[in-house]
């Protein structure tokens, strides 16, 4: 009983400065420098042209116009954000199926029926993984240089352009891996997609 | 093969970062001079004015386990107060009410156990002061905690016929001060220059490229017609009434890049969103992904080397390492070559998984720019350390892919672990193996000088046993409780592997998830809570007394009779007893749920 007597305000004081020092001390000094040194990253990498605010460079939306190229699957949310005025916004959230179950099996067998579909020149190709697959975030910005050549004749074709300037577009907007090692190179679709509607400069 | 480049890469980039900082730690944990003395000493020595603390106050094991546990109680009931009441707070620009009792002790219990169990959202259900005030203070306090344990019991090593075994304040503002605040101030602005954010603004919105319709009830119209001037959608040329056109999307913010930091330095996990590291803002390429990734296991794997160098015995710390090692590199072959593989469902006709100009491989739940190499380290990473981030959905994992990453939580997570607590654990592993292996060739079992007796065994053993412990009895309650049925988001085998990965996780401290489990209900949370302070705190007070007890014993010189504790002998005999211990304890629970799915598939 003495040893708590004596421990408990001594606790309590050093649980009140690391709360200053860590909670407000280092996530302010870090905001600083953030806005300092990076104000777009630091904000979110958000696209705007001529004040309006297209998409966040960094988070996956949904495309399904064949002049549009396509991401990953997605997962939509619409039940759980809303903006001050009271409409829905969208967001997304991974599947956390099993990728062993015969339901998931019928499941891709749908997702790569409609893509043939849609994807008529393409004929009998196997369609590459990561445009039947929902993301980890389900956000995912990104697809597989595959996944991006896998569209190109029909984004050429419903855009009215040769497949090479549709390739062209994809290049520019191709990351390479870090340090020519880590990660994996990645088309972000919305640039793309932007660049096709002529929202950004191609 | 540049795949298998990435993987060594990983590995030895660790290895190159871990041992300087192990030599910088064990200065820290003896007061010696480093090359940060010159500004951090003067701002430590005001902190110990400010709390009337004595440099060199000795605390013996009784005291300074009194001090942890007071220290963690008082973080717990702060974290539990500041969620339930954040609706009234300020630092809430959303406007998200408080968070319901059951959730707010879970996630206190969580965040106060350096488990960081996400049975919450973060960007839905907490305010930028409880992220900021609540959750990163405790990932800083709860990860030195863990170190300063282990302080205890290297100095219970050390010191001769002692009673003190320092002053637990003293450690963990050293912790603090000396090595988790430089050391994250440098990662979280690495993170921000990669592209994640850090403001303190509400959440913004963004437009659509294409609008997204829905119906009434909230379910999303495929194939609709949206007319958005006349703001009418027509599916097949029917008009649907009271259908809403979503035209903007949600884009989270906030102070994420210095909680990050933290979360992945000090194995805590605790995600600043929902979905974690797999976050396109939190986690945004691959050179955010490296640091992240290297940070998880960057204090632990530096804690052996510390180790090795303050019992003036280099090779020992060296041979733990090896141990841990050895165990890491296994699992992450196995995950890496089961994730490129794939499933037979997934591998269908007409799919492409090879690795031409793509990942390949089961992409489900994983992100692109991560592909499969980057993913499968991570989750080898975050589950030997009791860290418990992702970057990938380990739910959607191949079957065995799956059962490795719930394996190595089950093992105790004494590969690696967590900051400071894993390798004390090892420890209690490392004083059975000595125990067990002296009985066999019938010598006095020693580790490092000291005789292991009774007193130290009982300890060891339930230090080791409390893991296996929470997670079987608490996934044997929840299995026939029926409310949990409705949380599974997968049937059969897959569903109670959920189960078991929710247990397996908060009775190791892990906090990772088969995250399609609805963990985010009244007898869940209670209960995993309970889980988690158990499974913490247990092993806290049995590594105490060891050390108390050891520090009070006479040295003695090694002699013929001495088993070495340092070699590959002693390296294989310690993997082989805590594979037997974590293998033993799980064969059958593993083989309801991962192994079922397995072999169902293969048969």
């Amino acid at each position: 009983m003495k040893t708590l007597k004596n421990v408990l305000p001594r606790a309590a004081i050093i649980f009140l400065i690391f709360t200053l020092l860590c909670g407000v001390v280092y996530t302010g000094i870090v905001t600083g420098i953030a806005q300092l040194i990076f104000p777009d990253k630091a904000n979110g990498s958000i696209i705007e042209v001529d004040g309006k605010k297209y998409g966040c460079e960094l988070l996956g939306q949904q495309y399904t116009d064949d002049g549009h190229m396509w991401g990953r699957i997605m997962n939509i949310d619409v039940s759980t954000y809303k903006d001050e005025n009271g409409k829905t916004l969208m967001y997304a959230a991974p599947s956390n199926l099993s990728p062993a179950s015969e339901e998931y099996e019928a499941l891709v067998r749908e997702r790569v029926e409609k893509l043939r579909a849609a994807n008529p020149d393409m004929d009998e190709t196997a369609i590459p993984v990561d445009l039947v697959t929902c993301s980890g975030s389900g956000l995912d910005p990104h697809i597989s240089p595959a996944a991006a050549e896998y569209q190109v004749a029909r984004i050429a074709k419903a855009n009215n352009m040769t497949e090479d300037e549709v390739r062209e577009v994809i290049q520019k907007c191709t990351d390479g891996k870090f340090l020519g090692i880590f990660g994996e190179e990645t088309v972000n679709v919305l640039k793309v997609n932007l660049m096709l509607d002529g929202i950004l400069e191609k | 093969m540049s795949s298998v480049i990435q993987y060594i890469l990983y590995l030895v980039v660790l290895i190159a970062l871990a041992i300087p900082l192990g030599a910088y730690i064990k200065k820290v944990m003896n007061g010696e001079k480093t090359f940060l003395s010159k500004i951090l000493t003067p701002c430590e020595d005001a902190v110990y004015k400010v709390m009337r603390v004595k440099k060199d106050e000795q605390m013996n094991w009784k005291k300074y386990a009194v001090s942890v546990l007071i220290f963690s109680g008082i973080g717990l009931v702060f974290l539990f107060l500041l969620q339930l009441l954040q609706g009234v707070l300020p630092g809430n620009p959303q406007g998200l009410s408080g968070v319901k009792w059951d959730l707010s002790f879970n996630t206190a219990a969580s965040f106060v156990t350096n488990t960081n169990w996400q049975a919450y959202s973060g960007e839905s259900t907490l305010s930028y002061l409880t992220q900021a005030l609540g959750l990163t203070v405790q990932n800083f306090v709860s990860a030195a905690t863990g170190i300063a344990v282990l302080f205890a019991l290297i100095r219970g090593f050390i010191k001769v016929k002692a009673d003190g075994l320092g002053s637990f304040w003293v450690d963990i503002t050293r912790i603090i001060i000396h090595i988790l605040i430089p050391l994250n101030l440098v990662i979280s602005l690495c993170l921000v220059g990669g592209g994640v954010i850090q403001n303190l603004k509400g959440a913004e919105t963004v437009s659509l490229v294409e609008p997204i319709a829905v119906s009434a009830d909230g379910e999303i119209l495929e194939n609709a017609e949206i007319d958005l001037d006349t703001n009418t959608v027509t599916v097949d040329g029917k008009k649907i009434e009271d259908a809403e056109i979503v035209t903007e999307q949600f884009v989270p913010m906030g102070p994420a890049a210095s909680q990050v930091a933290i979360k992945q330095s000090g194995t805590n996990g605790g995600g600043y969103m929902g979905v974690n590291s797999a976050h396109p803002l939190e986690n945004p390429n691959a050179f955010t992904n490296l640091i992240e990734m290297l940070s998880i296991l960057l204090i632990p794997a530096a804690l052996c080397f510390t180790f090795g160098k303050a019992v003036k015995n280099k090779k020992q710390g060296v041979a733990i390492f090896m141990a841990m090692f050895i165990c890491l590199v296994l699992a992450l072959g196995t995950i890496a070559v089961s994730e490129q593989v794939a499933t037979p469902q997934l591998a269908q006709d007409g799919v492409n998984i090879s690795m031409i100009d793509q990942a390949g491989g089961n992409m489900e739940g994983k992100e692109t720019r991560f592909g499969i190499a980057t993913s499968s380290t991570w989750a080898a990473f975050t589950t030997a350390a009791s860290n418990g981030s992702v970057n990938s959905m380990h739910d959607s994992y191949t079957p065995l892919g799956g059962m490795v990453t719930m394996l190595l939580m089950q093992l105790g997570e004494v590969i690696f672990g967590g900051v400071g607590c894993g390798l004390y654990g090892m420890l209690a592993f490392a004083i059975l193996t000595v125990f067990i292996a002296g009985l066999m060739v019938g010598r006095t079992p020693e580790f490092l000088g000291k005789k292991i007796e009774p007193y130290e065994m009982k300890w060891s053993v339930l230090v080791c046993l409390a893991t296996p412990i929470a997670i079987l009895i608490g996934s044997g309650i929840a299995a026939v409780v029926p409310s949990v049925a409705d949380s599974l988001n997968n049937g059969g085998a897959h569903g109670f592997s959920e189960l078991l990965y929710a247990y397996s996780s908060c009775g190791s401290n892990n906090g990772s998830a088969f995250a399609g489990f609805n963990a985010n209900t009244v007898f869940l949370n209670v209960s995993l809570g309970l889980v988690m302070l158990f499974a913490r705190f247990l092993p806290i007070i049995g590594t105490l007394a060891i050390a108390g007890s050891l520090a009070g014993k006479k040295k003695i010189a090694t002699s013929a009779g001495t088993l070495s504790t340092t070699n590959g002998m002693f390296v294989f005999l310690l993997i082989l007893i805590v594979l037997i211990i974590g293998a033993l304890s799980f064969f059958p629970a593993l083989a309801l749920g991962p192994l079922a799915e397995f072999f169902s598939n293969v048969i």
